[in-house]
């Protein structure tokens, strides 16, 4: 294996456009625990840390560009990106102990492809877009639409993420994380669910995004399920509406984590309660 | 394959070490720099016995590359307090009888300190997640825990 420290973009670009096994490295808590474990490495690592600005939380149109190598500790230490964004920045940090968070990578837990991926659903109710750098430049592709499988992404040959946008939004919005584990901490969802909600003067949700982890091969918006909180102010009936539209849009596996009727049900009680949260961050009142 | 040339700080020395590309940092501190005092439980990130600061930051050194940290500051338990001059972290463990087998020790010093760096008055909810990816077989934590806030409070200038 050689180690490469990437300058720029278009260095990874031209680096995986050459045929060998090659790996990205930003945070590396996946990576590096793959290769030990697996015991097999690539031709190439290529630290992707020093390429300008991909270490760096910026400011952008009222939103927060989140370079693919900034820590989620250093999300959590953002104060700003915190107050716009607590559901996506509270869904980063849930990613392992104090010691992964130093590392781990918001746009590392994408790539990894795990359907249990914390961010992952947080990200999708913000309706976050990643800027892929490839073979054709750059491209604007929203996070949803790099979902593929688990373990992978639909990103091309030699296409990678350099930073994640997460976009302005009106001053009564809010968004909420939650996931089920069986402990407190340390633990990989059974089933959880991102909600992001804009209201109205009157608390009315006029906006509203909602999207499950862990109960499918991907992350999955659930369009049922914003639709039966619009227009209402998180009442019972839409509630129970918005449990059932997720219910019926899971597809889950058995494992020694949760069953099938479990995390289908969960995922419900998931989706409730972070909307509630996400209401309540948006200055609504249930 | 030819070897990466490491130039970094630890311990606020500077060091110069040769290391192979899939050699992690825990490697490099336990078997070139003869640092042996972060412990391998695990290997994959989830024990916490090799925690280490670089740049100020609380990573598992065992998720780190040894040739990523070129022009960083590491810090491992070897630059915490010396055999006459305990830091309170390390007197109150002692007399806390917080620890058996020590294995996590290391570990747990390093991660307390970062967490004491920036949060001087921890509560003990605060100290029990931050030191969530810290495993300890022996002890039960809990004297962990108060060992940890008594040097706080002790760092604060309080009274024991």
């Amino acid at each position: 294996m050689r180690y490469v420290v990437a300058k720029d973009s278009r260095e990874v670009v031209d680096l995986l456009m050459e045929d060998k096994a090659n790996l990205l490295l930003a945070g590396g808590t996946d990576v590096l625990v793959r290769m030990r474990l697996d015991e097999r490495y690539p031709d190439r690592i290529i630290d992707i840390k020093k390429i300008p600005g991909v270490a760096e939380i910026t400011e952008e149109s009222g939103g927060f560009r989140i370079g693919a190598a900034v820590s989620g500790a250093q999300m959590g230490e953002h104060s700003q990106l915190k107050a716009l964004w607590p559901g996506v920045v509270e869904a980063v940090e849930l990613i392992g102990s104090t010691q992964v968070q130093g590392r781990a990578t918001m746009a590392g837990n994408l790539c990894n492809g795990s359907p249990a991926a914390d961010s992952v659903p947080a990200m999708l109710a913000a309706q976050a877009v990643a800027r892929v750098e490839g073979p054709e430049g750059v491209s604007d592709q929203p996070v949803l639409a790099l979902l593929d499988a688990p373990g992978q992404t639909k990103l091309g040959k030699a296409e990678f993420i350099t930073s994640i946008f997460l976009p302005a939004r009106p001053n009564l919005a809010g968004d909420a994380y939650l996931r089920f584990i069986p402990r407190t901490e340390m633990d990989i969802a059974v089933a959880s669910a991102g909600v992001s909600l804009v209201l109205d003067e009157a608390g009315i949700v006029i906006e509203a995004s909602v999207a499950l982890g862990a109960v499918a091969p991907t992350a999955v918006m659930v369009s049922g399920a914003a639709q039966a909180l619009i227009g209402t102010r998180l009442e019972a009936a839409p509630l129970q509406a918005c449990a059932a539209a997720c219910a019926a849009a899971c597809s889950p596996i058995d494992d020694k984590r949760g069953t099938i009727e479990f995390r289908t049900k969960v995922a419900g009680v998931m989706a409730c309660r972070a909307a509630i949260t996400a209401y309540q961050r948006a200055g609504g009142q249930p | 394959m030819s070897k990466i040339h490491v130039s970094t700080q630890v311990n606020g020395d500077q060091v110069e070490f040769l290391c192979e590309p899939e050699e992690t940092l825990l490697d490099v501190l336990r078997d070139h720099l003869n640092l042996t005092g972060a412990k391998e439980g695990c290997g994959t990130g989830d024990c916490g016995a090799c925690s280490v600061t670089i740049d100020g930051r609380l990573v598992a050194a065992c998720l780190v590359l040894g040739a990523e940290v070129e022009g960083s500051a590491v810090e491992t338990v070897e630059g915490i307090g010396a055999p006459d001059a305990l830091h309170p972290l390390q007197r109150q463990i002692l007399q806390h009888a917080a620890l058996q087998c020590g294995i996590c020790t290391p570990g747990i010093i390093v991660a307390a300190k970062a967490l004491l760096a920036q949060n001087p008055d921890p509560s003990e909810q605060e100290v029990r997640y931050w030191l969530a990816g810290n495993l300890c077989r022996c002890t039960g934590y809990d004297k962990i825990i108060r060992a940890v806030l008594a040097a706080a409070g002790e760092m604060r200038g309080e009274n024991p």
